[in-house]
């Protein structure tokens, strides 16, 4: 580990000026320490936002405001989550451990880096890790890599279970900017896709502290967090889905799908959504689903896997969800 | 009566069960328990020694070629770092179980990605990791590393002698059934929980090393061979172990390079492998190519019996998985090939994890056996059941106790097997297929020299002492309970000190032979403790009965305080293995049954139902015992379903080399773990008439999921591990 700074901040202002001096914020640490135990980051100066005021589940008329430093345990066996959003509690706890949910915050959790082999060995080549220095997943073991939205810099993925379902029920995301202003960026457009700059996760920039996640007025519908992996539990999705649906006379009436484990974001294709609405479901219309989903879908020899199982899955799920289920 | 026996013949004394105290085979709980649970005891790494320094290794990102240069310039200034040590002392590799000697030294000498190559010495660990990462080191690389274990463009030797015997070609081509195929398996690590850990001490004359280590009367001998010392002036120290797995039987290079920093610097010095450093650096269990072939008769009788295995270590290693050993006794044919074939890899040192040999070669075989089942139309039991030679197959010498039959039925009734078998795809809940296998559990049983002190005190109180090692097997529990049997004593008045060298040399952990080697030398020092206090009596040893802190001669009943006056007796039990295994073919059995559920859409498999019947002689304490049986039962979970230790083929570096995501099994990927123990005596295991244990619940577990699995979905695979990728690709349409 390099030597570091350690501040701790008390409010959002000392911690955005902090940051803005290129500290980098610090909540459960579940990641970011890892990280720097491994020099894979390797930040000067770290600022501890613990202290912050950004906790607290609270209702916003329709919507609900879950709080930057809400840990993933809190938020998981919060009443109302649970009623009204329950896959997002169903998807995070799909995720990490006990003891990693307990320190584990809405924000951080948002923001973990990828687990690509070749991302956490600080010898091999990385673009994510080292801009410009090639991509060693490419031709290598790429288990766990994507297979949509891939560029020739990076194949990574997000590897999160959480916000895969708050792409499915479109939450927010509340950002302070370096100027003390705030902006909201949809989850669905706050992760990138790695293009030419894999080195950037998401959209957040410099200086910039999220302050809380905001769900929309509940979906109603049926919720259904399907997560297929090598063991039962403390592993990364090989692909999820995140699916919220409404049936309304034997037709679909709204569908929200969202996808993990397939790319360098949680993966939401609204072609998906558009397509099943209005239908009755069937087998028919499921595999049109996935032919949509997976339109351009490129393996990269030992993730080639990844398309026929998300392909099945997402019959799965349809099936489920759609109360087509056996 | 003395307290040393060479096992040239079988024991048919059965001295334990003509013992009072009735504490023998009881399932009591760990002395070592609490200590553990409320973390008070303390493990290598764990000890507060004053002034010491933190060493981290520095490991080789080539797999092979030559250290030009180390540039300790470019860390000297760092904060903290006080040296960089790369001594030509340092070893390059792990030592072998049983070595004796100092693993391959020449660290410049790279043969590996992640050989050690120096070590940082700095004031605290952070320090010395960071130093570690920025150390400037400067190859020249070749361009021949053979890493590539698929390919067969690598030099590969015929390892040992291969047995021959008949045609089994002819016997093939002219059987009423016959099964050819190949099974493959991939590497394993041990991924014990506690990572190897050494604090070394040099006070000028005697080297102290705190190690985390299984064997210590040869780590003794590999440090002092490595360091240039005398072994008279190693004292190595292990009293808790969590977790060996094999990969802890040799010394690795944490050892060697704390202890010759300790030496250079005139101060304790404490190294501990970083999690990617035990992947990287330490054990592997190689690879396996298996080629299986049986030929059976109409009756289902084996004739033919092949088992052919491709497996690979370093150069100059000469360990191979030892993937036929079960395969050299457990079932019929006259007609037998089996064969080890090495390649040289330049991959990080094969060697013994968890059960070598069988672990692997007993899922592959118990696979092609359920293959033939399959193919005859009989019941997979049965066929075991007709498959049980008189004699050793190939060597013509009787079994000694074996249980087979008896677990295979006393694990069918337990788990409610269906003797007719069905097709597969017999079983659907809502997604989920489900289905039921079985196979056959076999380790050979081993038998290492052992001694162990034995002191009764004058209060009636009794101490064992040995440099044995207790590596979470309950080793401390069952050595305790042997004493208390021989000397009627209550446990709790039996102390049992292991992990220190300077105590008498017992067998180590290894082999599952640590229980039947020191429980006997622990035997015949405390019969020859009895023989003397029958002395005292003035009765023979086989006329004493000792119970609950009292002798008892021809209804004579003396406090052992009052034959004791004040005396204490120390006796050093000295067990020696003999021509025994020359004599008899000695093995524990069991019987594995298990329902798996696979989903027909994603692949997934879970166990849902695994129950285990195993007979390994005495069972010296039935919950420790059970606890060893379901430990293998849960690694073969992890062998059938998810451990793969992934190099990859262009680096030859570990591509998983974290808990992460090399997967072991997790609670839920676990279920209930049902135990049936076979009550059996073995007469020619032991004179305690107990065989091992540690290892069996692994041999062959796996097998008996893959066979579910086909059971569940009609997919049969043969490349462990089957995850859900593997078996989706075979399956339907859900």
């Amino acid at each position: 580990m390099k030597p570091f700074e350690y501040n701790r901040a008390n409010d959002l202002d000392h911690a955005a000026r902090l940051t803005s001096d290129g500290a980098r914020p610090i909540a459960g640490g579940t990641n970011l320490l890892d990280l720097m135990k491994l020099e894979i980051e390797t930040p000067d100066a770290l600022v501890d936002i613990n202290r912050v005021p950004l906790g607290g589940i609270e209702p916003d008329g329709d919507e609900l405001r879950i709080g930057a430093l809400v840990t993933n345990s809190a938020c998981a066996a919060d009443e109302r989550i649970r009623r009204d959003y329950p896959v997002l509690a169903r998807a995070i706890l799909a995720g990490a451990t006990f003891q990693l949910r307990n320190k584990a915050t809405t924000a951080g959790n948002l923001c973990q880096r990828t687990r690509c082999y070749y991302f956490y060995n600080t010898e091999m080549p990385c673009n994510k890790r080292e801009p410009g220095s090639g991509c060693s997943a490419i031709g290598g073991f790429n288990r766990i890599h994507a297979v949509l939205g891939a560029s020739d810099a990076c194949i990574a993925t997000y590897p999160g279970d959480m916000a895969v379902a708050l792409c499915a029920l479109n939450a927010t995301v509340e950002i302070a900017t370096a100027e003390g202003h705030t902006r909201s960026v949809p989850v669905r457009a706050f992760h990138r896709l790695p293009d030419d700059a894999p080195e950037r996760d998401n959209v957040l920039e410099p200086g910039e502290v999220i302050t809380a996640v905001v769900l929309p007025a509940p979906p109603g519908g049926k919720h259904v967090y399907r997560k297929v992996r090598d063991r039962s539990s403390y592993a990364f999705a090989l692909v999820s889905i995140a699916a919220v649906v409404r049936m309304d006379g034997g037709a679909i009436a709204s569908a929200a799908l969202a996808f993990g484990g397939l790319a360098h974001k949680p993966w939401h294709d609204e072609r998906v959504d558009a397509l099943l609405v209005g239908e009755v479901p069937s087998d028919a219309l499921f595999d049109k689903a996935a032919d949509l989903l997976l339109d351009g879908a490129q393996g990269h020899g030992t993730n080639d896997f990844k398309i026929p199982m998300a392909r099945r899955t997402l019959k799965a799920v349809l099936r489920e969800v759609t109360g087509d289920a056996e | 009566m003395t307290g040393s026996l060479e096992m040239d013949r079988p024991d048919d004394r059965n001295r334990l069960d003509a013992m009072a105290q009735g504490v023998i085979g009881k399932p009591l709980d760990r002395p070592d328990g609490p200590a553990k649970v409320t973390g008070s005891a303390r493990y290598a790494a764990e000890y507060a020694v004053e002034n010491c320094a933190e060493g981290v290794l520095v490991t080789a990102t080539i797999s092979k070629g030559q250290v030009v240069a180390i540039d300790e310039a470019s860390v000297r200034d760092m904060p903290g770092v006080i040296a960089v040590i790369s001594d030509e002392r340092m070893v390059a590799r792990p030592a072998q179980g049983g070595a004796g000697e100092s693993p391959v030294r020449n660290v410049r000498q790279v043969e590996y990605w992640g050989q050690p190559i120096a070590l940082v010495v700095a004031e605290t660990f952070e320090q010395a990791r960071n130093a570690s990462k920025q150390l400037r080191i400067e190859y020249r690389s070749d361009d021949d590393a053979a890493i590539d274990q698929h390919s067969r463009d690598v030099p590969i030797e015929t390892h040992g002698e291969p047995t021959i015997q008949g045609n089994l070609d002819k016997a093939i081509s002219q059987a009423a059934y016959a099964v050819e195929v190949t099974y493959t398996t991939e590497c394993h690590n041990s991924a014990p929980m506690e990572p190897h850990a050494s604090i070394a001490q040099w006070d000028g004359t005697t080297l102290t090393v705190h190690s985390s280590l299984q064997m210590l009367k040869y780590n003794v001998k590999e440090l002092a061979d490595a360091v240039g010392l005398d072994p008279e002036d190693v004292r190595l120290l292990s009293p808790y172990v969590g977790g060996g797995f094999g990969s802890k039987l040799g010394i690795s290079p944490e050892g060697v390079a704390a202890s010759i920093a300790a030496m250079e610097l005139g101060r304790a010095v404490r190294v501990v492998l970083l999690r990617q450093q035990v992947f990287q650096c330490v054990m592997r269990r190689s690879e396996t190519t298996q080629r299986l072939r049986l030929a059976a008769d109409s009756d289902g009788r084996l004739v033919g019996f092949g088992h052919e295995a491709l497996v690979s270590n370093l150069p100059g290693e000469t360990f191979a998985e030892p993937v036929t050993q079960a395969s050299d006794f457990l079932y019929p044919g006259e007609n037998r090939t089996l064969r080890i074939d090495l390649a040289r890899l330049n991959l990080v040192t094969a060697g013994s994890v968890r059960a070598p040999g069988e672990a692997v070669g007993m899922q592959a075989l118990e696979g092609a056996m359920d293959e033939l089942a399959m193919k005859i139309g009989i019941d997979p039991v049965e066929l075991r059941l007709r498959n049980i030679p008189e004699r050793h197959p190939a060597k013509d010498i009787p079994y000694s106790s074996r249980k087979l039959a008896e677990c295979l039925k006393a694990g069918a009734e337990r788990f409610g097997w269906h003797g007719a078998r069905r097709s597969p795809c017999h079983t659907r809940e809502g997604e989920w297929w489900i289905g039921t296998g079985m196979a056959t559990a076999a380790r050979v049983h081993n038998l290492n020299e052992a001694e162990a002190r034995v002191t009764l005190y004058p209060d009636g109180t009794a101490a064992v002492a040995s440099d044995m090692t207790d590596i979470g097997t309950g080793t401390y529990t069952v050595l305790g309970q042997i004493a208390a049997e021989m000397l009627g004593l209550d446990r709790n008045d039996v102390l049992v000190r292991l992990g220190d060298s300077s105590f008498p040399p017992g067998a180590g952990s290894g082999g599952s032979w640590g229980a039947p080697s020191t429980g006997s030398a622990v035997f015949l020092a405390c019969e020859a403790i009895r023989t003397r206090l029958a002395a005292r009596l003035g009765c023979q040893e086989e006329e004493l009965t000792l119970q609950d802190g009292f002798a008892t001669v021809r209804g004579q009943t003396t406090a052992l305080s009052d034959v004791l006056k004040g005396d204490q007796i120390e006796e050093v039990g000295h067990f020696k293995a003999g021509e025994i295994s020359d004599k008899f073919s000695a093995a524990m059995y069991g019987a594995f049954f298990t329902e798996v559920a696979v989903n027909a859409y994603t692949g997934e498999a879970r166990v849902r139902r695994f129950t285990g019947a195993f007979g390994f002689g005495r069972v010296l304490n039935a919950k420790t015992a059970t606890s060893q049986c379901m430990g293998g039962m849960v690694w073969g979970i992890g062998s059938a379903l998810t451990e793969e230790e992934i190099f990859d083929k262009r680096y030859g570096h570990v591509v998983n080399p974290d808990l992460a995501e090399y997967h072991v099994p997790v609670n839920l990927d676990v279920p209930h773990l049902d135990v049936v123990l076979v009550d059996e005596r073995d007469p020619a295991a032991s004179p305690l008439q107990a065989k091992g244990v540690g290892e069996l619940g692994i041999c062959g577990a796996a097998g008996a999921i893959g066979n579910a699995i086909h059971d569940a979905c009609g997919v049969r695979l043969r490349s462990f591990p089957f995850t859900p990728d593997k078996i989706m690709a075979e399956l339907g349409d859900p």
